[in-house]
């Protein structure tokens, strides 16, 4: 098993010492009948071993086509990467053939999704999905294959797991067949898994056990995480940094703790004081005026610009930089100090 | 405060099936006072939907009565059925499905007068729909456009400007804004706050998320497996439950504070709810229960108040948890 692994080793370039995840000024569009949309417009974030980033967002600001970037699986047409560059340790996947990139996938990354019912294939069994990615990857036989997904179904605690295996998707509940999800995300050790919105479909007391058994997983594999969500309550209890998205880029990146104490960008801050929250309750919600705008006519200048308290002449100009206002911490707004209040 | 708008007793919904009746609603009791905001909170498949169906006509009890304003609504049919309809109406989830993609707005939110002829304004239809745009923060010129030109939360909007039609003293929400991005949320939960406010109007407030719940309603019901097993003040209910699924049902919910992270007593249940066709003998969630003994299994517990619960609570064991 370890010996495909280092035979995987051999990609051309590969620096073990280079950055485990550096997405660099990613661009993204979906060419449509109704025009371009821009998706992804140069989106920057990095990921360390054993760390869990929080890509945060609502519908449509791109944090989800930057995770299929990543993994390569964005349906090409409609859509595009127009620039930028995804280096996993070093090696830019988006140049690998796609022989190449079909061993970084499962291998190195991997992914979990929203809605496991669809993810899953419906006509085969549970068992049968997991030994298949053991014969096909790392040519096991299907004994050893059927005793690793044994094994594995174990390790995401779905109870029963030597029986379960005969059961199909839909005998699963939601719970548990996000956890088949996992297992089969897990199942070739990958060093990164990106979760989108994992536990949206869930209910809250499931949702508790879901991030629990993430967690554990992470910490054991000492894996990298992308955990992407809308939801600003998960991002608290479980990232460590925190990337903030706004029609298609970074508006703003910094370390859990400074994020919900000091937002440094109008949006994040808007956001925090938009949420009814279960310790707090005030009669009336802080509103984010307007909508998000249509990813195929994005204002001029800075994105946000029309929904912004602090918006002046300049907003509506010039797209502001990443300012780097702290080690870690950056920020893209012209009035970055004011909302700081400093 | 104290005149009661709606009442519900012993209300039961029995659907069958091939394996046997699924209880979907078990005998719950409730009642709504004019101007209040009744939150019924409860993760997929307690029965709360099934519930807000019933209350608006739109289901047929098994057992039990809906009362609206001291008339029994549940066995009425036909034009009386109708007639009740106008005091209690229905904002839905699903901004998406639950508007007709062929009828423009004005037709959509007109329809009501056109079912209750006699409820027209006597200026006019068209008048009152440019009214009702204005009243949910739409502009009364959209009034020929057609569903798919409205973004998620200005179709709720208009969801809600349907609901209010008719002046109805109670609107059942069935997840009004699960289904809205969150800066979208904070809108549609202020617009029916201030609703609320301004008619006077009584809101059953349905939702699995325990955050929006807390922050619009006066009172709270939680429910587990088509049974309400406690109910109380948003204080009583969210700083001093007494019921075990209640406490881990709160403790589950993310907090958008990471200072509290390792501080929250955090109670994880095991597994999952059971199936409603087959729900457990006694107490339902004994399965799932810290605090279950075998008495849990043979006698089930009232919903009332008890030694250790100010409020109702449905639990033999109840007590406000040491820390939360």
């Amino acid at each position: 098993m370890t010996d495909i692994k280092a035979e995987m080793d051999v990609l051309p370039g590969m620096d073990p010492r280079a950055h485990l995840l550096h997405v660099d000024e990613l661009h993204v569009e979906f060419r449509t009948r109704d025009g371009v949309a821009k998706a992804v417009n140069g989106v920057n974030m990095w990921l360390r071993p054993g760390e869990t980033l929080a890509v945060l967002g609502e519908s449509g600001s791109g944090k989800s086509v930057t995770a299929q970037a990543i993994m390569g699986i964005l349906d090409t047409p409609p859509a595009h990467v127009t620039g930028g560059r995804v280096l996993y340790r070093g090696v830019d996947l988006l140049k690998l053939s796609e022989a190449d990139r079909r061993k970084v996938r499962a291998n190195r990354i991997a992914m979990i999704f929203q809605d496991a019912l669809s993810a899953l294939n419906p006509v085969f069994t549970v068992g049968f999905q997991l030994a298949e990615m053991f014969r096909m990857h790392r040519g096991m036989s299907r004994r050893d294959a059927k005793a690793r997904a044994i094994e594995l179904l174990d390790q995401v605690r779905i109870p029963g797991a030597r029986d379960r295996i005969h059961d199909y998707p839909h005998q699963f509940s939601g719970g548990m067949r996000q956890r088949v999800m996992i297992a089969m995300a897990l199942a070739l050790d990958p060093e990164i898994l990106i979760a989108d919105e994992p536990t949206t479909a869930l209910d809250v007391t499931v949702q508790a056990q879901i991030m629990k058994l993430l967690a554990e997983l992470q910490q054991q594999r000492n894996m990298g995480l992308i955990l992407i969500t809308h939801d600003m309550g998960v991002v608290a209890d479980v990232a460590d940094r925190i990337s903030v998205m706004y029609a298609g880029r970074v508006v703003e990146e910094a370390p859990v703790h400074d994020i919900y104490s000091r937002p440094a960008h109008p949006y994040t801050k808007a956001l925090l004081e938009s949420i009814p929250r279960l310790d707090r309750k005030g009669r009336q919600l802080n509103v984010i005026p307007g909508l998000p705008p249509p990813l195929t006519d994005l204002p001029s200048g800075c994105s946000f610009h029309p929904r912004c308290a602090y918006a002046r002449e300049i907003c509506s100009r010039d797209e502001p930089p990443a300012y780097q206002i702290a080690p870690q911490r950056i920020a893209s707004c012209h009035f970055v100090r004011e909302v700081l209040g400093v | 405060m104290s005149d009661v708008v709606l009442e519900v007793r012993d209300l039961v919904k029995h659907f069958p099936s091939r394996s046997g009746a699924v209880h979907a609603v078990d005998g719950v009791n409730l009642e709504l006072r004019r101007g209040e905001t009744l939150g019924i909170v409860g993760e997929s498949g307690c029965g709360k939907s099934t519930l807000a169906k019933m209350l608006v006509g739109l289901e047929r009890p098994t057992a039990g009565t809906v009362s609206v304003r001291g008339q029994e609504i549940s066995r009425l049919r036909g034009g009386a059925l109708r007639r009740s309809r106008r005091n209690i109406q229905m904002v839905l989830q699903d901004p998406y499905t639950s508007l007709n993609p062929r009828m423009t707005v004005g037709d959509i939110i007109g329809e009501p007068f056109a079912i209750h002829r006699d409820a027209t304004p006597t200026y006019g239809r068209h008048r009152a729909v440019q009214e009702l745009l204005e009243v949910v923060g739409l502009s009364p010129d959209h009034i020929n456009r057609y569903p798919h030109q409205f973004s998620g939360g200005q179709r709720q909007r208009i969801g809600i400007a349907r609901a209010l039609a008719l002046r109805p003293e109670i609107i059942v929400c069935d997840e009004p804004v699960s289904a809205l991005d969150v800066s979208v949320q904070a809108q549609v939960i202020n617009l029916l706050d201030g609703l609320k406010q301004r008619y006077g109007i009584s809101l059953i407030f349905i939702a699995h998320d325990m955050s929006v719940v807390r922050h619009i309603s006066d009172r709270v019901a939680v429910m587990y497996l088509g049974k309400i097993v406690e109910t109380g003040s948003d204080v009583a209910i969210y700083d001093q439950p007494t019921h075990p699924y209640t406490q881990a049902l709160l403790s589950a919910v993310p907090v958008a504070d990471p200072r509290l992270r390792d501080r929250r007593g955090q109670i994880t249940l095991e597994g999952d709810v059971p199936s409603p066709a087959d729900p457990p003998s006694g107490c339902r969630f004994r399965t799932r229960c810290w605090k279950a003994q075998p008495a849990c299994a043979e006698h089930e517990p009232l919903l009332e108040i008890r030694q250790r619960s100010a409020h109702p609570v449905a639990c033999h064991f109840a007590e406000v948890a040491q820390a939360l």
